[in-house]
């Protein structure tokens, strides 16, 4: 077999780039800001129904978000959220109700591999590196933080 | 209406700066998830992101950076009252919600529905 050169292979990249369709960036960026922005005013209006009831902004919050997540993961069982995310992108993935669908999706797509290697494991395909990233990351500020003497969460430090 | 206009714009933009990350670099929605919940402890540990949740309401609790600014907080919450020993409590603690309740929907979707096409 011949060996492409380093050269070659560069101009055949190229050469193939001129015949893709440029990626629409704004249009993603429009339609993720609208989605997005939907998706965090219904978390709003969640919120202030909880505290309505009542419940300090700080007792409403994981309330609310529960049923953004419960919305997702629902949306994704009757195949909806695939289309808001192919229309939202970023816009439908960034939201927890996003990452509801993260957890959903996967462990839908494999659940004739079974209850424990299809749904149990498929559920953290996504979900998975992002709370272990998540987690290592705030261990690693907060020891920082209590290294450098800085107790206490708000301000700078 | 005022927090519906914020939680929107600020959530929004967010998201828009994700798409950019999406669009302009090689990463995929998965890494660029990783990317910005990892961003979103730094901001916390920095300080910066509480400020734009008390701004932001929901704007800024929906979005995915978020869990790593929760996680955070949870942890130096526990640090107040317990020592550095809360280093290995109060972050779960703090995302209790989030991750109980994605598991939960989430297996109950994939238990009780079919997948589609």
């Amino acid at each position: 077999m011949v060996q492409a050169s380093r050269e070659q292979a560069r101009r055949y990249q190229a050469f193939v780039r001129q015949y893709h369709p440029p990626r629409p960036v704004l249009r993603n960026c429009v339609l993720a800001f609208l989605v997005g922005g939907t998706i965090c005013a219904i978390g709003q209006g969640l919120l202030n129904l909880f505290m309505v009831q009542g419940l300090p902004l700080k007792e409403a919050t994981g309330p609310a978000l529960a049923v953004l997540v419960a919305m997702g993961a629902l949306l994704t069982g009757l195949g909806v959220y695939d289309d808001i995310g192919r229309i939202g992108g970023m816009g439908a993935a960034l939201p927890i109700s996003g990452f509801a669908n993260a957890i959903t999706a996967p462990a839908l797509e494999f659940k004739r591999e079974g209850y424990v290697f299809g749904i149990g494991q498929r559920l953290f395909q996504i979900a998975g590196p992002v709370v272990v990233y998540g987690m290592v990351a705030a261990v690693a500020m907060a020891t920082i933080r209590i290294v450098l003497g800085l107790t206490g969460t708000g301000g700078a430090p | 209406m005022s927090s519906y206009a914020v939680a929107f714009v600020v959530g929004g933009l967010m998201c828009v700066l994700a798409q950019l990350v999406l669009d302009l670099t090689r990463l995929t929605a998965a890494h660029v998830m990783v990317l910005f919940v990892v961003l979103g402890a730094v901001a916390g540990g920095l300080g910066l992101y509480q400020p734009l949740v008390e701004f932001a309401g929901a704007g800024a609790m929906v979005p995915l950076p978020s869990f790593g600014n929760a996680v955070f907080q949870g942890i130096m919450e526990d640090v107040d009252t317990r020592g550095f020993i809360a280093v290995f409590t109060g972050g779960l603690t703090a995302a209790a919600w989030g991750i109980t309740s994605a598991i939960l929907f989430g297996w109950l979707v994939a238990a009780l529905f079919n997948p589609k096409g």
